[in-house]
């Protein structure tokens, strides 16, 4: 049996949302919301979820829009606190979310080089990784886009940069929020490839997709979150099949 | 088995646990190459836009000192006692202006960057401390420039001039402290952002910027006094003075200037590291 690399024991997350039921912004309202508390809903996001992930695991996320997948993966990687129950992690969690530019109004170079001194990269590692970030990402391959500012890349591109930053550091966990879909076939494929050398790094990929081919190429394990509670964990091909099924039926 | 034996038998950590303050320490020093080369990247990109570029650094205190002689110095006349207005008016002009630009930048730091900070995972206080460090470089152009005003206006450069280093390097510290703990109430109190500017208004007119304070001291209620002469800009503002302008006699200067300097620094430096410290897992959620 191989190390665990995660554990989530029986988590509950819950998250409120301010000013739900309609924010109105006249003044008289304002001054309202000053007196009273603002109106406040909870969303009950994750519902007593328990599971472990190994190191060389790769572990698909499925379920329908709304099911809890994003809410899980960020309070595994430490980003939303949870209501009860825990997660222990290896390391730190690094979570590729789909909000892709890191600081817009700089190039990409400079945020090729700022995102991995910020992963805490010394600057020789920085300048030795900069050549292999910016071929893996391709944002080269149209011509010179890595000296433009990120806001002038299309969501595709920044997506791709942003993932090649992130995986140009070995993590012991790493969470991919939808960001492989972004790219094209090729960033695909080469994308996939640097998982499976991650996952053999003993790290643990958690994959969300809704391109339900994607988790059948990359991960061995799936985990379908449906309201928030675990329907199914296993072998993904049985997981994403039974998934498939539930969703022609409705 | 219990999850938390087997977490701790595997090494596994709580996730989203805040460090402890040496190990943050740690981190952020880890960081270094990070805050700086940011600090660096905010410069660039600050002035991209401006045919002028980064010479607005110089433009901007300038245009300052000018308007606020033209309405104090010309109009209303508050100079009395001071022999060189203008280089009085210049230094006070530019010193809070590096405090003030802190201020309103470490407002902003966490919800300006909050895709850095929900995207990657390094100490957030690397952020208020980058931008005071560019607030500190902008500083230090100002005074090159403050420098020349000075001995234009007829001042001699004198060995008093190398107390510059020890005022800016505690202002510094005093700016970042300040920074970290505007930086963790503006994450949380989003309202804060719109009431920067009168707070910062106020204190430039508590800080004897445009005018000697001693000329209304005496007058003010009790309380108000004690705020008067303990107010760190003045002991900033007014030691910057008395390093660099000679006509200014050393006999007048208050004593405690260097006192209040040294406590604020380090009140506000220590203090507001730790402040910072405490919500650390807490930036950039929803």
């Amino acid at each position: 049996m191989s190390e665990p690399t995660v554990i989530v024991d029986s988590l509950d997350v819950v998250y409120q949302v301010r000013g739900a039921a309609g924010r109105v912004t006249s003044p008289i309202a304002a001054l309202g919301r000053m007196v009273r508390r603002p109106p406040r809903r909870e969303v009950h996001a994750v519902r007593n979820v328990t599971f472990t992930a190994y190191e060389g695991q790769a572990i698909g996320l499925i379920g329908t829009n709304g099911s809890g997948k994003s809410t899980l993966l960020r309070t595994i990687a430490g980003l939303q606190p949870p209501r009860r129950g825990r997660v222990f992690t290896r390391g730190q969690p690094s979570f590729l979310g789909v909000n892709a530019a890191l600081m817009r109004d700089l190039t990409g170079e400079r945020n090729v080089v700022l995102g991995c001194l910020a992963m805490g990269m010394s600057p020789a590692e920085t300048r030795a990784k900069y050549q292999e970030i910016v071929d893996f990402s391709g944002i080269n391959e149209k011509g010179d886009f890595i000296s433009l500012p990120m806001r002038t890349y299309s969501s595709g591109m920044a997506a791709r940069l942003r993932f090649a930053i992130a995986a140009a550091k070995t993590h012991d966990v790493l969470i991919i929020d939808e960001a492989l879909t972004t790219g094209d076939a090729r960033f695909q494929k080469r994308s996939e490839d640097r998982v499976r050398e991650l996952r053999r790094a003993a790290g643990t990929v958690f994959l969300v997709s809704h391109a339900n081919r994607s988790i059948r190429d990359t991960c061995e394990r799936a985990i379908w979150l449906e309201s928030g509670e675990i329907r199914l964990d296993g072998p993904t091909d049985e997981v994403v099949d039974a998934y498939e099924a539930y969703t022609r039926k409705r | 088995m219990e999850a938390v034996q087997l977490a701790r038998r595997h090494g596994l950590n709580l996730s989203g646990r805040r460090p402890g303050v040496g190990e943050y320490l740690r981190r952020l020093w880890d960081r270094r190459a990070f805050i700086v080369t940011f600090a660096r990247a905010k410069v660039t990109a600050s002035y991209a836009s401006a045919t002028l570029g980064s010479f607005w650094t110089v433009i901007t205190p300038l245009v300052n000192a000018g308007v606020y002689y033209l309405i104090f110095g010309v109009l209303l006349g508050t100079d009395h006692g001071v022999t060189n207005f203008i280089a009085y008016l210049c230094t006070g002009v530019f010193v809070f202006h590096f405090t003030q630009q802190v201020a309103m930048a470490g407002t902003r730091s966490i919800a300006d960057n909050l895709n850095l900070v929900r995207a990657l995972h390094f100490p957030r206080a690397s952020l208020p401390l980058a931008l005071t460090l560019v607030q500190l470089q902008q500083l230090l152009a100002a005074l090159a420039v403050l420098a020349a005003i000075v001995l234009v206006t007829g001042e001699r450069l004198t060995w008093s001039w190398l107390l510059v280093v020890p005022v800016v390097a505690l202002q510094t510290l005093f700016n970042a402290g300040l920074a970290m703990i505007l930086a963790r109430l503006a994450a949380r109190t989003t309202d804060l952002k719109q009431l920067m500017p009168f707070v910062l208004r106020t204190w430039l007119y508590g800080s004897g910027v445009f005018y000697s304070l001693d000329n209304f001291i005496d007058d003010a209620p009790g309380p108000l006094a004690v705020l008067l002469n303990w107010n760190p800009m003045v002991a900033y503002i007014d030691l910057m003075r008395y390093a660099l302008i000679e006509s200014l006699p050393d006999a007048r200067m208050p004593g405690h200037l260097w006192l209040s300097a040294l406590v604020w620094a380090l009140v506000a430096g220590l203090g507001g590291f730790l402040f910072f410290w405490q919500a650390e897992e807490e930036y950039g959620r929803e």
